[in-house]
């Protein structure tokens, strides 16, 4: 994947509902400037920028990076948008390797973002278009068929969609980040949150938040010579396919399997659940976490909701492949940035500096995003050695 | 750095109101077109590109729908930018140069300007809590760029004017062209003004359209394509956006990406330029360093067809398709988005 890359800083904004404390740019420049805080640079040394969110109805700006420009310390400098649905965030960390990779530029700002409270997302990505059936399902309308064609293939029980929320929100607790702080949360609360989209119930649902997430990513050089420890990206790959087409399998999409692949061939991972140390994964419904570990193949066919079920999953109750211990997109999900967060905490883990949630000694992990009607999928895998 | 050269490019006509056929629709027959002057099956293609606009669409997600028309089974390795697709080939420049397996790539762009009404649509494209309740729509934004030019003595309206009606005239041998003509200087200044010193030649039409390139590295570019334009250079930059803090008689970022994309090092045969309104024609010529023998947009460029979000992208088919042809050697592309020529792309393309 041509030069070695690296990403020696990150940061990252308190996520919440409403941040009525900063604007657009305040926002954007919250996490820009800790990424290059933690990175020991200043907004001079940044070659180039590489800007991701999700839809531009949410915040009502068409195309914004425009006008931030210079909040983004752009002025003179290559400004890059990239938009591929809710796998943005992670699209655009890989512009950004691909960037460095390519040899064009050697030390690129990655940021995605989005500011969900300047608007309604269900109402922003469910408009009325002409000669359209209108679909004003959400994300969560869209997604619960799907759920419910992996509970009826798989037999899991009723519970493992709680469990994961219980789990993602107890991780959630310990990343000063997170936007959903709940220590009184009990499974038997999740349990009786309203049924939204049966079988997806309010507690199993991401919220809706504010939020910017950025790294520094560098070449081989930089990275060699940087005082914040690096995390080098041992791969990175995207897969596309259509929303709707006949026989295509949506509980188990064919983009996500050969994304997967691709991206473990690059890195070396030959099994994931036991290569990786940890992984940060795009669950924005609890279901999701047991159908990704069969997609990602850490676990058999109809078989990862018993990885759920044991707490395979959990870092609290010491599973052997935690994922999401950031609280992930369950507890946090500012959809441009989400993908974004996976990647930089995967990154975080690898380089040690994950904090309360740091999985021990962690040397390799994943990182992973996806989006549109399960079709769009991105991924990266980081280590705390050289490719 | 790996030899990347554009081998094929096609493009839909450009009309006024496309009342028939969606975005997508439109797309298709486009890109079955492209493929085929490539020699190339859907399926030979490593990487896709887009680049459209949610808004221009009144949708969210709109290019999801669009993929449909290139047909993205099996899964395939695919990006979009919310810009002019211009930037859309760039990120396949960048794959291309960092991945060796990525020998072909396939750029889109799309945009049906009449779903609504375009001057006002992009006044959200302004800061939001201080210009976009101003409404200050583009032709107003690009008026006020016109009257800074005449004010510094640097163009007059019949400048202007010469700029429209060479466009018009070139773009009669365009069988794409939506607007052409043969029109005098006086002709021209006899209209009313839309926006003064702005009058409806000054400005672009409203255009639906879409367009496709495909780029091919080293010897499969050869091997496909008998006289491939390669990518010499390229570069894209960015100012700020208020104008009431920049020099509206320049486009700093177009002049850098000029000098970085090297546009100096030899003679320019033609060159498109995104002058969306025709006083940034004159800001262009100066800023890429533009010689007075060089034949600027031989397409018409951007007043015989605007099909936004790939209108920059076609400056680039229009510049490979006459250098492929034989009928250019060096060419630059030019692409550009925001108020006033806010960010800018500068390409040359080579036959050689």
């Amino acid at each position: 994947m041509g030069r070695r890359c690296a990403v020696i800083g990150i940061g990252q904004t308190k996520y919440m509902d409403r941040n009525l404390a900063v604007s657009h740019r305040g926002l954007i420049r919250d996490a820009a400037n800790k990424a290059l805080a933690d990175a020991k640079m200043t907004w001079q040394d940044i070659d180039c920028i590489v800007i991701g969110k999700a839809p531009d109805t949410i915040e009502g700006v068409m195309m914004p990076e425009l006008y931030l420009a210079d909040a983004l310390g752009a002025q003179g400098k290559p400004l890059f948008r990239v938009h591929t649905a809710g796998s943005v965030g992670g699209s655009t960390a890989i512009v950004g390797t691909k960037m460095v990779a390519s040899g064009v530029h050697d030390r690129v700002l990655v940021i995605g973002w989005q500011k969900q409270s300047e608007s309604q997302a269900t109402w922003a990505l469910s408009p009325r278009i002409p000669f359209q059936p209108p679909l004003t399902a959400g994300a969560g309308g869209f997604f619960a068929p799907h759920v419910r064609a992996y509970i009826r293939q798989s037999n899991a029980p009723d519970h493992i969609g709680i469990k994961v929320a219980y789990k993602d929100r107890k991780h959630a607790l310990k990343n000063p980040y997170a936007h959903l702080h709940q220590p009184d949360l009990t499974l038997e609360a999740i349990k009786n949150s309203p049924m939204l989209w049966d079988p997806i119930r309010f507690g199993e649902t991401c919220p809706s938040s504010d939020g910017a997430c950025a790294m520094v990513i560098v070449s081989e050089k930089y990275a060699d010579r940087s005082a914040s420890p690096p995390a080098w990206i041992h791969g990175t790959a995207w897969r596309s396919e259509p929303t709707i087409m006949a026989g295509r399998d949506q509980v188990n999409p064919l983009g996500g399997r050969e994304c997967a692949k691709d991206v473990y061939r690059q890195a070396g991972v030959t099994n994931p659940r036991k290569d990786f140390d940890c992984a940060e994964i795009y669950v924005p419904f609890s279901w999701f976490e047991p159908m990704w570990l069969e997609n990602l193949g850490f676990a058999e066919r109809g078989e990862g909701w018993k990885l759920t079920d044991k707490g395979a999953t959990s870092l609290d109750e010491g599973g052997d492949i935690p994922w999401n211990c950031s609280g992930g997109v369950l507890s946090s999900n500012p959809i441009g940035a989400s993908g974004t967060i996976r990647f930089a905490e995967a990154a975080m883990q690898v380089r040690g500096t994950a904090g309360e949630h740091q999985v021990e000694g962690a040397k390799l992990a994943l990182g992973h995003a996806y989006g549109g009607g399960s079709q769009f999928f991105a991924m990266w895998v980081v280590g705390s050695k050289k490719p | 750095m790996r030899d990347i050269a554009i081998i094929a490019f096609a493009q839909s006509a450009n009309k006024r109101n496309e009342q028939i056929y969606n975005e997508a629709e439109i797309l298709a027959p486009v890109a079955r077109e492209a493929l085929q002057k490539a020699g190339l099956k859907k399926e030979e293609i490593d990487f896709t590109c887009s680049g459209s606009s949610d808004y221009l669409a009144g949708q969210p997600f709109s290019f999801v729908i669009a993929l449909n028309a290139i047909g993205a089974w099996p899964p395939i390795q695919e990006s979009h930018v919310e810009a002019d697709a211009a930037w859309a080939l760039y990120e396949c420049w960048i794959a291309m140069q960092a991945d060796e397996s990525i020998n072909t790539s396939l750029v889109y762009g799309f945009g049906k300007q009449s779903m609504g009404s375009p001057r006002d649509v992009m006044n959200i494209l302004n800061d939001p809590y201080v210009e976009t309740p101003l409404w200050c729509d583009t032709i107003s934004m690009a008026a006020l760029q016109g009257r800074a030019l005449i004010d510094a003595g640097l163009a007059t309206e019949r400048d202007f004017a010469a700029v429209a009606a060479r466009n018009l005239k070139h773009a009669k041998s365009n069988p794409k062209a939506q607007c052409k003509g043969d029109f005098t200087v006086d002709e021209l200044l006899r209209s009313p003004t839309l926006a003064s010193p702005l009058r409806k030649h000054d400005c672009p039409p409203i255009t639906d359209g879409a367009c496709v390139v495909i780029l091919a590295a080293g010897d499969t570019a050869k091997k496909l394509c008998k006289r491939p334009a390669w990518i010499r250079g390229i570069d894209h930059r960015i100012d700020v956006q208020a104008i009431g803090r920049r020099d509206l008689t320049r486009a700093p970022s177009a002049q850098i990406a000029a000098e970085k994309a090297g546009v100096g090092a030899g003679k320019v045969d033609i060159a498109e330029l995104h002058a969306l309104f025709t006083p940034q024609d004159i800001i262009l010529r100066k800023e890429l360093g533009l010689a007075s023998d060089c034949v600027i947009n031989p397409s018409g460029g951007v007043h015989q067809g605007n099909p936004m979000m790939g209108t920059g992208l076609v400056r680039f088919g229009e510049v490979a398709d006459r250098i492929i042809r034989g009928e250019a050697n060096r060419g630059v592309a030019h692409a550009t988005q925001g108020p006033c020529l806010q960010q800018n792309m500068v390409a040359v393309l080579e036959g050689k």
